[in-house]
């Protein structure tokens, strides 16, 4: 039970923000309504995502350094869970900007360079399934992913900072960091994106040690 | 004449417009059964959490049985 502490410490985080993002006084806003609880929900999905492509990132060049085969594995059941956690982000992405935007998909910077970093993440999933020798398919897929990651901050980060994009914080739209998000905000908002990436290493980390005991199977 | 009675007439609008009260689920909470939604959830989400618990614990056994 040692060892687990920081899982529970992460179901107690978002059970916390699942009870508070309901509970806690919100800022009446125009437009966003009771809506604005969605922050709670829906950003740390986007967060979560983006600390497990990190993860993988860096355990793609510690592979590219040392050779090792859980470094590849690491890597790709990083970018497996990061997937999962990107499609939650977009469905409830869309239902919300269907009630404020009016639209499924409104023609937005943000969500069209998050539909192109699905793709390449997508991409380097397929990628990998092409190539069947062992070695070759972690260093080609490696560098493939050392590529992908700045390109994924390029276009979920700075692209729609530099148009217009309906996003808070994009195009000159002030953040969430600037008046909206206000001080009962941040008390469920912290917490509830800490718990969900510590409960998607959790997920990840299960599936790595997975796919290690599948690897020495197929190696008997 | 004309001019200051449309000048009336704007700030009358404006006020109406910024006095309008932004609809939030007051009724909902008033009638205390956001409670059960509340719960809904997190016995939804408590049962994941077990879930992934006993997931973890069969990867260990597995673990150790290598």
């Amino acid at each position: 039970m040692k060892e687990n502490w920081w899982k529970i410490f992460a179901s107690v985080l978002v059970l916390y923000s699942l009870v508070g993002g309901l509970l806690i006084e919100v800022p009446a806003l125009p437009i966003l309504h009771e809506s604005i609880r969605n922050l709670y929900y829906h950003v740390p999905m986007w967060f979560s995502m983006i600390l497990l492509y990190l993860i993988s990132v860096i355990y793609s060049i510690k592979y590219l350094g040392s050779g090792s085969i859980n470094h590849d594995l690491l890597a790709v059941e990083s970018v497996n869970t990061g997937i999962v956690f990107c499609f939650l982000g977009l469905g409830s992405g869309m239902l919300w900007a269907n009630i404020t935007w009016g639209d499924y998909w409104p023609n937005d910077p943000k969500l069209n360079g998050s539909a192109i970093s699905t793709l390449m993440y997508l991409a380097y999933l397929v990628l990998r399934n092409s190539i069947d020798e062992e070695q070759k398919r972690a260093k080609i897929s490696a560098v493939y992913n050392i590529f992908a990651f700045p390109v994924m901050i390029v276009l979920l980060f700075i692209l729609p900072r530099m148009t217009d994009s309906l996003h808070p914080g994009n195009g000159g739209n002030p953040g969430f960091g600037g008046y909206d998000l206000d001080k009962k905000m941040r008390l469920v908002f912290y917490p509830a994106v800490l718990g969900w990436m510590l409960i998607g290493c959790w997920i990840m980390n299960i599936r790595y040690r997975l796919r290690k005991l599948e690897d020495v199977d197929n190696a008997l | 004449m004309k001019k200051l009675l449309s000048f009336f007439v704007l700030i009358l609008i404006t006020l109406r417009v910024s006095s309008q009260e932004i609809e939030m689920a007051t009724g909902l909470r008033s009638s205390g059964k956001i409670y059960v939604v509340i719960s809904v959830i997190a016995v939804i989400f408590i049962g994941l959490v077990f879930y992934l618990f006993t997931i973890d614990r069969r990867v260990k056994k597995l673990e150790n049985k290598e």
